[in-house]
């Protein structure tokens, strides 16, 4: 018997009131998988993760999901100089698991540290949030979602602005936190990092494919609905498609 | 120095201002980290007509106030639902409407001499009552903010992800409006519709750029508030100057003098001479 799917789509549509963002959402994650969600900018990448995380209600079709969810959001400036410390973001998850009228204490930052330890920032428990470099910053938010004790991971282009050994030192972690049998989402713009997870879910309004990544991606006529024909590929880099209006992110 | 602690007026006015100044100040920074500097000015001037109502029947201000601001705040959330209006422009057109009907109000034959100290405060004039209803507003704000802090600091940091760990943003957004319409009824009283939003965002900006932490910010928001509404006090003592003016003004003074005191701090972090986003290798796990 296979396991429960950790999120099950099905005909999914969802967006902000008049014509839906999104539709025609179809996919089953389970445990231990990575779902690499590509699109271009207003694709509905993050109209997607909304509607997982209980955001958005769909307008048409269902969506199951059967864990909490923990999710890194897109990097935003306001958050920068919000004064909190990388600690006290990890603290953010323990809140829903007290009572309104008690406070953090001991057990809660305890848990927090542990945390930071797991995705390797202990030393950097009291800096300030908006100090931390972007790989940093992008695992405090995952050392909150531990806290939470999520099952489904949420990370919206976790990649974006990291420079090559920072996104491969997150990539690996984020491998490793699968393995122990979370469910993990990753919108991205690179192929090469879809390549490497379980399934690949194309949009680009409407969902185009879903599928492993060998098929779909193998697919040009795929990757051409996706980004409506804006591929440029470069000469020897063996499949690793650049994609110039996309790839800076705002 | 003394002196002026032998008057009654003036102890009264200097509780006031202590306990308007500390709820003030610690409110403020969620205010401006909320970015609601314009509904904190909003809320006070729609306030005005209940304030002049209050005043030409001689009941409390504050039985003018409170009904005053639930009608703006529903005003505005009535307008900011036709079509094609912005929740700014519901806003302004509720609070001009409002202002506006508060000044028609003040002319008015019946209108009791004194109506200027409803825009400008009346610090001085504050009674033991009203010095009680300070005390209470400090207390619902302390209280408020206490059980609030989780929820505020989630909601302000990252609205999108607040759902999840089990904070409703339009509650925290809610609560937060009526902590500060309570605080503006009551500090109304000393500073005046025009200068209260001076008390929620003057010492609060100024903490914020001398503090990376929520609650020392609060609590740094709260001692500066206290001191320029102590200072403001002794100063329309000694000068002459209006109450209510001078303490807005000592506001000011403070706001200023964090400007370069700001700088400094930044620049004797300890971490923050070189760029530690540079040098601190990425942890590989
Ligand atoms: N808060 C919002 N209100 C209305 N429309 C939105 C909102 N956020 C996104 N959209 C629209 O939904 C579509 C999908 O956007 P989004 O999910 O942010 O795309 P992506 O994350 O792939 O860049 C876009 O057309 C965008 O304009
Ligand atoms: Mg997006």
């Amino acid at each position: 018997m296979r396991p429960e799917p950790l999120i099950e789509a099905a005909g999914l549509a969802a967006g902000y009131g008049g014509a839906p963002a999104i539709s025609g959402v179809e996919f089953a994650l389970a445990a231990g998988q990575t779902l690499a969600l590509l699109g271009p900018n207003g694709g509905g990448k993050t109209t997607l993760l909304r509607a997982v995380l209980g955001e958005l209600r769909p307008v048409a079709g269902t969506l199951c999901v059967g864990a909490a969810c923990g999710t890194v959001p897109q990097t935003e400036r306001s958050r920068l100089d919000y004064p909190v410390s990388a600690l006290e973001v990890a603290m953010m998850g323990t809140l829903s698991q007290l009572p309104w009228w008690r406070r953090p204490g001991r057990a809660e930052r305890e848990a927090a540290a542990r945390a930071l330890d797991r995705v390797g920032l202990r030393s950097l428990a009291d800096e300030t949030f908006g100090r931390l470099s972007g790989g940093q910053r992008q695992r405090v938010l995952i050392a909150r979602a531990l806290v939470q004790a999520a099952g489904v991971l949420l990370l919206d282009e976790p990649f974006s602005g990291l420079d090559r050994p920072s996104a491969e030192g997150l990539e690996a972690l984020i491998v490793e936190l699968a393995g122990e049998g979370r469910g993990v989402v990753i919108a991205t713009h690179d192929l090469e990092q879809a390549r490497s997870c379980d399934l690949v879910l194309c949009i680009n309004g409407r969902q185009v494919a879903c599928g492993r990544p060998e098929q779909v991606l193998a697919d040009v006529s795929v990757l051409e609905a996706t980004y409506g024909g804006a591929i440029v590929e470069i000469p020897g880099s063996e499949g690793r498609a650049i994609l110039p209006p996309h790839h800076h992110h705002h | 120095m003394l002196q002026p602690l032998q008057e009654p007026f003036m102890q009264r006015a200097l509780v006031e201002v202590t306990l308007v100044g500390a709820a003030g100040g610690a409110l403020g920074c969620w205010i401006v980290f909320y970015g609601l500097s314009y509904a904190a000015e909003s809320l006070a001037h729609s306030i005005f007509p209940g304030l002049v109502l209050a005043a030409i029947a001689g009941v409390p201000l504050l039985l003018g106030a409170a009904p005053a601001i639930v009608l703006a705040a529903l005003a505005i959330a009535l307008c900011a639902r036709i079509a094609g209006v912005s929740r700014e422009a519901a806003v302004a057109v509720v609070v001009t409407t409002m202002f506006g009907l508060g000044v028609l109000l003040a002319l008015s034959p019946r209108s009791p001499p004194g109506v200027e100290s409803l825009l400008f405060g009346d610090v001085f004039g504050a009674t033991n009552a009203d010095v009680a209803t300070a005390a209470g507003l400090a207390v619902v704000v302390a209280v408020g903010l206490r059980l609030l802090h989780g929820q505020l600091l989630i909601a302000g940091f990252d609205r999108g992800a607040a759902r999840s760990l089990g904070v409703s943003v339009p509650f925290a957004d809610a609560a937060l409006l009526v902590l500060l319409a309570a605080g503006t009824v009551v500090a109304v009283q000393g500073l005046g519709n025009l200068l209260v939003v001076a008390v929620f965002v003057g010492p609060a900006a100024a903490a914020r750029r001398l503090s990376s932490r929520m609650l020392p910010m609060m609590a740094l928001a709260a001692g500066l508030a206290v001191l320029a509404g102590v200072a403001g006090l002794y100063l329309s003592y000694y000068a002459g100057t209006a109450g209510g003016a001078s303490v807005a003004l000592a506001i000011v003074a403070v706001y200023l003098l964090s400007l370069p005191l700001g700088r400094l701090a930044r620049a004797n972090r300890p971490s923050e001479g070189y760029d530690r986003r540079m040098t601190e290798p990425e942890p590989s796990t």
